[in-house]
């Protein structure tokens, strides 16, 4: 069958059919009789993942020249940002806050996955910065809402394409002292409608001393505002869920560095940057925590920020959307489902 | 004793030769002299006087928090002003734009220097930073007025100079070009005092980032025309070479320490990173002694004069043509600074008191007009009450004619029935007598 012919060697499935009792005694009721197969589960799971790819949405917020472009290229190490595709060194500050996202499809493994950057040029540059989260929110709410539109549809689509911001890398200023009044504010409005890991940018500026005391700050001040940021305590499942969580939250904001050149030191080939004083290696856990941010969100902690942005984020989304209609699932034609999704929202005239 | 005469006579023989040359054709020929006058000393003179009057120095620091200024003031002059102690106004947070000013007294080789750094917290941390960079402008304003009034003074023995003899601006680390604030402050700034860009915390960038970073600044400050502080030409070849190297330098990255750490056997102030030691004295490091040397062994009172003759010139002639222009007609033309200030004084003196003449004729009409007014409401009042009056008595009389009216007719209806009354009685009268007529006759009978 086609089963046999995909799956590697070491796990072979029995036949369905009870074998034969074993030298084993009688087996109580809940024993098996033999091997199923059940745990193959996993592996069908991992076959179907591998062949549909799946979606990673990824925004990063801060000011211009914080290193965010190089941050990104580092951890997906391709040129996945929006600066490596089109950029010219003096292109200009936009007047206002723009979102431009670039999509990539990247494989590993044989498991492909297509990764969005989304880039937020202009923010925090103007002078009058006021309410210049206003365009992140509007995007991000866009984009629960055409999920929110294409799962209400009567015919919906097999997969539904998932354009919700997963991950909203924020960059702190590495000043030393204590968060920006921007920072505070942008995270109080936005902790609350996606998933936010703050990182403190360019930390090779910060002794290790400094570096301590800036993260202590910063973790107080986050908690005097009452600012939630990615893993959040409310949702963590279990006892090992909240140990795991909790070592991350105590080392967090992670004060990263970022490099897409490579130098010879030791003897190898590493990423970093190169000073008259020292080569700043990325990789290396005692120069910056970068390593310690990609495994939390890529090898660690991936799925758990798709699975928090859909079931609670987008819920929360989806609920209120739906208690501003008094409660009503709108199930008629698609015509009257988007003419009263148009009715307070800004419409996303397609 | 003798020869000193000697020596002397023939001093002064010598000036009248060249004294004569001069008024002769106003043009001053050197002379050599045949011996030492003595103001080759002069110089000396000049520096013992100053040593013991002392000097001052204002400087501003302006720039984000968290960009290392109060670090870097340390350095440069190896002092914590700012410290655990008394903390810097970047330990505070600011809502609004503060001015500060600390003085320090600082001696060095009999030399007394009053620094005064004026801070700025606050300056670029809102959110909104519109007009941040006004209390600046205010500030260094307000000093430019004090020095011009202490100038116009009539006792001018004491004249402190707190004017603001230089500004270091402090540019983000961002490595890519300047952010509009930076732009807005300089263009704003650059005609009221000295400005001296850096780049602050200069261990971010690689050389290579550093270079493209200073070309990038630099490319746009052209382009914005912002007129940022010059090193005044020199004759002198070796300064002229020196003077070069650091323009091509500019804008200055700089890195502040004042903590002490030990590389490779010497004591180095700098910075210590796991992966080595960035020195601040270091000048493959950072140009932070570029910055020391030019701001405080070379140009130091470069930077006074500019600041006396360009930018306080600038204040002093503006204010003052505002000054002039004040009250006259627009048309006239604005190159009248001819006006001796004095004749500009009683012409405003006599202005004024005519001024103050119509204000009282004014007055004075308004009174009248306002006691005619007056009077008027009075009569008018009167007349009304008085037709009031009338009316109340014409009505009283109507009343009372009614009042007699009716008793006439009361009285006559009185008499009537009286009458009638009357009748009655007689009548009953009669109808008696005729009764007891009847009896008698009836009894006769």
């Amino acid at each position: 069958s086609k089963m046999s012919e995909s799956v590697p060697p070491e796990v072979r499935p029995k036949p369905a059919v009870p074998a034969k009792p074993s030298h084993v005694a009688p087996p109580s009721r809940s024993a098996l009789l033999g091997y199923i197969g059940i745990d193959t589960i996993i592996e069908q799971m991992r076959k179907k993942t591998m062949k549909t790819g799946f979606d990673f949405n990824i925004m990063v917020v801060g000011q211009s020249g914080l290193g965010k472009s190089t941050l990104v290229n580092t951890l997906f190490k391709s040129q996945v940002s929006r600066r490596s595709t089109n950029w010219s060194r003096d292109e200009k500050i936009p007047k206002t806050v723009e979102i431009k996202s670039v999509s990539h499809v990247i494989e590993e493994g044989g498991v492909k996955m297509k990764l969005t950057v989304i880039d937020t040029p202009g923010f925090g540059d103007q002078i009058n910065n006021e309410n210049c989260w206003e365009p992140i929110s509007k995007y991000i709410n866009e984009q629960y809402e055409k999920f929110l539109k294409e799962e209400v549809n009567i015919a919906r689509k097999k997969r539904i394409p998932d354009t919700r911001v997963h991950c909203c890398l924020y960059f702190i200023s590495p000043t030393g002292h204590s968060l920006r009044q921007l920072d505070i504010e942008f995270m109080k409005h936005l902790s609350r409608v996606v998933n936010i890991i703050p990182v403190i940018a360019k930390s090779d500026t910060l002794t290790l001393d400094e570096k301590t005391e800036f993260k202590q700050k910063v973790r107080k001040e986050l908690e005097a505002c009452g600012i939630e940021c990615y893993p959040q305590k409310e949702f963590d499942e279990d006892m090992e869920d909240k140990s795991d969580n909790d070592k991350i939250r105590e080392a967090m904001p992670f004060a990263v560095v970022g490099s897409d050149k490579e130098y010879q030191a030791n003897g190898k080939r590493i990423l970093g940057r190169k000073t008259p004083w020292g080569v700043v290696e990325v990789e290396n856990p005692n120069h910056c925590e970068f390593s310690l941010l990609r495994d939390f969100m890529i090898r660690s902690h991936l799925q758990d920020l798709k699975e928090v942005t859909h079931n609670i984020h987008y819920e929360t989304y989806r609920a209120k959307r739906l208690n501003d209609n008094g409660g009503l699932h709108p199930i008629s034609s698609s015509g009257f489902s988007s003419r009263t999704f148009c009715m307070d929202t800004p419409c996303l005239c397609e | 004793m003798l020869s000193f005469v000697v020596v002397s006579l023939h001093v002064r023989l010598g000036v009248a030769k060249s004294l004569s040359s001069v008024t002769n054709g106003n043009i001053s020929i050197q002379r050599n002299l045949e011996g030492y006058v003595g103001f080759a000393n002069l110089p000396n003179q000049v520096y013992r006087k100053s040593v013991k009057r002392g000097f001052e120095f204002t400087l501003m620091v302006v720039g984000e928090s968290g960009l290392g200024k109060s670090t870097l003031i340390n350095s440069l002059f190896l002092t914590d002003l700012y410290s655990k102690d008394y903390p810097g106004p970047s330990q505070r947070i600011k809502k609004t734009v503060q001015v500060e000013q600390s003085k320090v007294l600082i001696k060095e080789g009999g030399v007394q220097l009053t620094l005064t750094i004026v801070d700025t917290p606050g300056f670029g941390d809102a959110v909104d930073n519109s007009n941040c960079w006004q209390p600046v402008i205010n500030y260094i304003d307000s000093k430019f007025e004090d020095f011009l009034n202490a100038e116009s003074r009539v006792n001018r023995r004491l004249m402190p100079d707190n004017r603001v003899h230089c500004c270091l601006y402090f540019i983000a680390p961002s490595g890519h070009g300047l952010k509009p604030l930076d732009i807005e402050f300089m263009k704003r700034l650059h005609d009221k005092v000295n400005v001296i860009p850096l780049i602050a915390k200069a261990d971010t960038l690689t050389p290579e980032e550093c270079q493209l970073f200073k070309k990038q600044i630099m490319k746009e400050i052209q382009e914005h025309k912002i007129k940022i502080y010059e090193f005044p030409d020199t004759e002198d070849d070796e300064d002229s070479k020196l003077i070069r190297k650091i323009k091509e330098k500019m804008p200055l990255a700089v890195v502040g320490s004042n903590v002490v750490i030990e590389v490779n056997g010497r004591k180095v102030r700098g910075r210590q990173y796991p992966w080595g030691v960035a020195e601040v004295e270091n000048g493959e490091h950072c140009d932070f002694t570029v910055l020391r040397n030019m701001l405080i062994r070379t140009h130091m009172q470069d930077l006074k004069d500019v600041t006396n003759n360009v930018h306080y010139e600038n204040y002093r002639s503006k204010k003052l043509a505002a000054v002039t222009c004040n009250g006259v007609d627009a048309t006239k033309n604005k190159g009248q600074l001819t006006k001796s200030p004095l004749a500009q004084m009683e012409e405003e003196r006599r202005e004024h008191v005519m001024k103050m003449k119509k204000m009282e004729t004014e007055m004075e009409q308004v009174f009248e007009m306002k006691v005619k007014e007056k009077k008027q409401k009075l009569k008018d009042s009167e007349a009304e009450l008085e037709r009031r009056h009338e009316q109340m008595k014409k009505n009283l009389e109507a009343q009372y004619k009614e009042l007699e009216e009716k008793r006439r007719q009361f009285q006559e209806e009185k008499a009537n029935w009286e009458a009638q009354q009357r009748i009655l009685e007689q009548q009953k009268l009669d109808a008696s007598k005729t009764m007891e007529k009847n009896k008698k006759k009836g009894k006769i009978f």
